[in-house]
């Protein structure tokens, strides 16, 4: 099956072109506002730290669903990022509020384990009411040229996943050239990924807009191919408000409106949504608010 | 699978105009004559017009004989009594004083610019006006360094040179002309398009903040008998001329037998080559900047594409969703990718082509944008399965309209791309460094780019083959013009 997958070229100078032309778009006014609501609307508000806890996951959700109430109609934020034994804690925290819970699993971050590890801690996270599986790609074997296997265990893991939506995160940073973030990309895609994501957010560089324009363009072949949508998750790095714009407008030129939606397209961040709230607030009442007045949870 | 749970708002950019309040444009604006601003003999003003609205930015001078004879004799007298007199690296630091005021004001030249020619501010503000500064630099460096440009050589300046700019890059192409013809020497006598004089007279204006000295530069504006009156002066050393092929052959015509040195940078009908194995995500961006980039007013535009057949459905495809995203409307709104069609007439002839490429029965797709009421506007336009004996194949349009071919192999699209009388520039896509190797040494083209189309840089030689002219602008190729060597 991966033999029947093409390898494309990718041209870096092109694609870092392109990023620049989206940089120049100039943002203002009400499309601004509604495009840092949208923005709000597509976090994966997350925290996936080795000393996470109950209380710090509660704190998060809590933040997730009240982003800023001084701010009357602002959105939630579209889910949860939690390791796979917070599922649950989160789960009950989020009841009712439409916020999803997304895991992750299979090993995470270095996915240096076995299968059977791999899909047991896929079932853990879906059993716990995970409606998300974010999965790492096994980069040591596709570094290895074995393609197959980061196919194979790609599939087994969707399968694992039941009704639960896959991300499947490439580690673009460790994948390093744009030739195999679209190789890459392909495969997860062939393997049944229903969402890409470019990194862990543990590795340097993570998300930058080449590589992600590199992805959209991986999942616009394939919606021309098949016409049916792949979801995107740039994941780390994306900070502050200005970025996030120029993502969404690289997301609407590349892909379409269609894309501009919490379905469709994520951003993988824990800081963001302080910076997006700043710049609504700044909109609203045309001064900067300090960050004291921004909750940190 | 979850179905999508919003159903967002479309998501459009709100108006972002850049703010004009501070650009100072005069009602009326003379002749550029020996470091002066002087009245026309005849009197007479001609309006030049925003071609984004149709309303009248100023009035322009219009030079007659007279008047061009007074501005060659300014020339001379400069050449003679100063230009010629001072050290070449007091020449230079005169140079490098331009590119550094048109750094300074680059804001309002950008505006100005898009305002008189109807070209996207972004393009203004990020290629026309910092090449132009660019040029500046680059040419005040060789001031002082001609004998190592051309070593064991006696370099000699011309003498006066008139130059006859077009109006697609109004400041930039004026930058071309003067700083390669002062580093070498020469003083100068420029004629700017009639649509697009405002940025010249702002250069004017710059020149005499700059301290130069009087008449080195000279600048008269008007019409095709303007730009006739400088051609046929008898003492001008030296005619560089851009523009269109017909008024290239009429001033090569009337240069013959006469003392007087010639370059022509004159139209083009380039190939973009796209082959199977390129990138076609990125040969798609290029295809785009090759024939939209400022309205396909470029004479090194990618207006033929050539698509190899194995991936015309899939580039067709491509480059039709890539067009659906460019925004058409005000020159001055930062994210507007097209602007207004450069004047009335100009219109007019991109029309008529594309009602001839109608007539032929060939497929048309235009881009469904809102085009505002007032101006001179033309959708992005492309015609699929032309063939080599189509007009709109053979002949340059200057618009955004894209002829597409396909072809087979690639010594057939090679036969197909040097099959016209042009030869200024082509592109070739392929991601195989040695297939670039094989088509940029077999395209009889002036400038061949490889994975990029529309590239400048003062330091590359630009100019054609064939009916696209001869000489070079740019690059020690450049400089070569404007001198007389002696062994």
């Amino acid at each position: 099956m991966v033999q029947s997958i093409p390898r494309k070229a990718v041209d870096q100078t092109g694609i870092e072109e392109r990023c620049d032309r989206f940089k120049k778009r100039s943002i203002k006014k009400d499309a601004k506002v509604q495009g840092l609501q949208l923005a709000l609307s597509m976090i994966d508000l997350t925290t996936l730290e080795g000393k996470d806890t109950p209380g710090k996951v509660r704190q998060m959700c809590y933040k997730a669903m009240h982003l800023h109430d001084a701010y009357p109609g602002l959105p939630t934020v579209a889910a949860v990022c939690v390791y796979p034994n917070f599922v649950e804690t989160a789960k009950k925290a989020l009841k009712g509020s439409g916020v999803l819970v997304a895991s992750v699993a299979t090993a995470f971050p270095s996915g240096q384990s076995s299968l059977q590890v791999k899909l047991d801690d896929t079932r853990m996270a879906v059993e716990a009411g995970a409606d998300e599986v974010d999965m790492v790609i096994s980069r040591g074997k596709y570094h290895c040229g074995d393609f197959g296997f980061v196919y194979d265990e790609i599939a087994a893991v969707k399968e694992a996943c039941g009704k639960a939506r896959l991300k499947v995160i490439l580690e673009t940073g460790e994948l390093v050239t744009l030739d195999d973030v679209a190789y890459a990309s392909r495969i997860a895609i062939a393997a049944g990924a229903d969402f890409i994501k470019t990194s862990t957010g543990k590795v340097q560089p993570a998300a930058t807009m080449p590589v992600t324009l590199t992805m959209l363009e991986v999942i616009r072949d394939h919606y021309f191919a098949t016409g049916q949508m792949i979801g995107m998750k740039p994941a780390g790095g994306i900070s502050n408000a200005k970025l996030a714009l120029h993502y969404l407008i690289m997301v609407k030129e590349s892909l379409g409106q269609q894309w501009l939606d919490k379905h469709w397209f994520r951003f993988g961040a824990s800081s963001l949504a302080n910076d997006l709230l700043k710049q609504l607030v700044k909109q609203k009442t045309g001064a900067y608010q300090s960050s004291p007045y921004f909750a940190i949870d | 699978m979850a179905k999508a749970n919003t159903n967002n708002k479309e998501w459009n950019l709100a108006p972002a105009p850049e703010s004009a309040d501070h650009v100072q444009v005069k009602e009326k604006y003379d002749l550029f004559i020996g470091g002066k601003f002087r009245a026309p003999s005849g009197k007479k003003y001609f309006p030049t017009i925003n071609p984004a609205n149709e309303e009248v930015i100023a009035h322009i001078a219009e030079a007659n004989e007279r008047d061009v004879d007074m501005a060659v004799k300014a020339a001379r007298k400069a050449y003679r009594e100063v230009w010629s007199k001072i050290s070449a690296a007091e020449r230079g630091k005169y140079l490098f004083r331009i590119a550094r005021l048109i750094q300074e004001r680059a804001r309002e030249f950008a505006i100005i610019e898009s305002m008189d020619g109807g070209k996207a501010i972004r393009e203004s503000r990020d290629v026309d006006i910092p090449l132009a500064a660019a040029h500046f630099f680059y040419h005040a460096g060789w001031t002082d360094k001609l004998q190592y440009a051309f070593p064991h050589q006696k370099v000699e300046p011309l003498g006066v040179a008139g130059q006859i700019i077009p109006w697609n890059f109004p400041l930039l192409m004026a930058a071309w002309k003067i700083a390669p013809a002062l580093a070498a020497g020469n003083t100068v006598v420029l004629k700017p398009a009639e649509t697009t004089s405002l940025t010249a007279l702002k250069l004017a204006e710059l020149i005499q903040d700059a301290g130069l000295p009087n008449g080195v530069v000279n600048i008269v504006t008007g019409a095709g008998p303007t730009g006739r009156a400088l051609v046929e002066h008898p003492d001008v050393d030296k005619i560089a001329f851009t523009g269109s092929t017909d008024v290239g052959k009429m001033i090569q015509r009337s240069l013959a037998g006469t003392r007087k040195k010639l370059t022509l940078e004159l139209g083009g009908k380039a190939a973009n080559i796209i082959l199977e194995d390129a990138t076609i995500d990125q040969a798609v961006e290029g295809i785009i900047n090759g024939i939209f980039f400022n309205q396909g007013h470029v004479c090194c535009a990618g207006s033929r594409l050539f698509v190899q057949e194995s991936i015309a459905s899939e580039v067709d495809r491509r480059l039709k969703h890539r067009m659906n995203s460019l925004i058409l409307g005000d020159p001055l709104d930062k994210n507007t990718d097209i602007g207004a069609i450069n004047s009335k007439g100009q219109l007019a002839t991109i029309e008529s082509y594309i009602a001839k490429a109608k007539k032929e029965g060939l497929e048309m797709f235009q881009v469904d944008c809102a085009v505002p009421r007032k101006g001179f506007w033309c959708r992005p336009t492309l015609f699929s399965d032309v063939a080599q004996s189509s007009v709109i194949a053979r002949e340059e349009i200057f618009g955004p309209v894209l002829a597409i071919q396909t072809f087979r192999t690639i010594d057939e699209v090679i036969d197909k791309a040097n099959n016209t009388p042009y030869g200024l520039s082509a592109g070739v896509w392929t991601d195989k460094g040695s297939r670039i190797f094989n088509l940029t040494s077999r395209l009889r083209a002036g400038v061949v780019w490889a994975n990029t189309y529309n590239k400048f840089d003062p330091t590359s030689p630009f100019g054609g083959y064939k009916e696209s002219g001869f000489g070079r602008e740019g690059g020690v190729h450049g400089l070569r013009a404007y001198v007389k060597l002696d062994a």
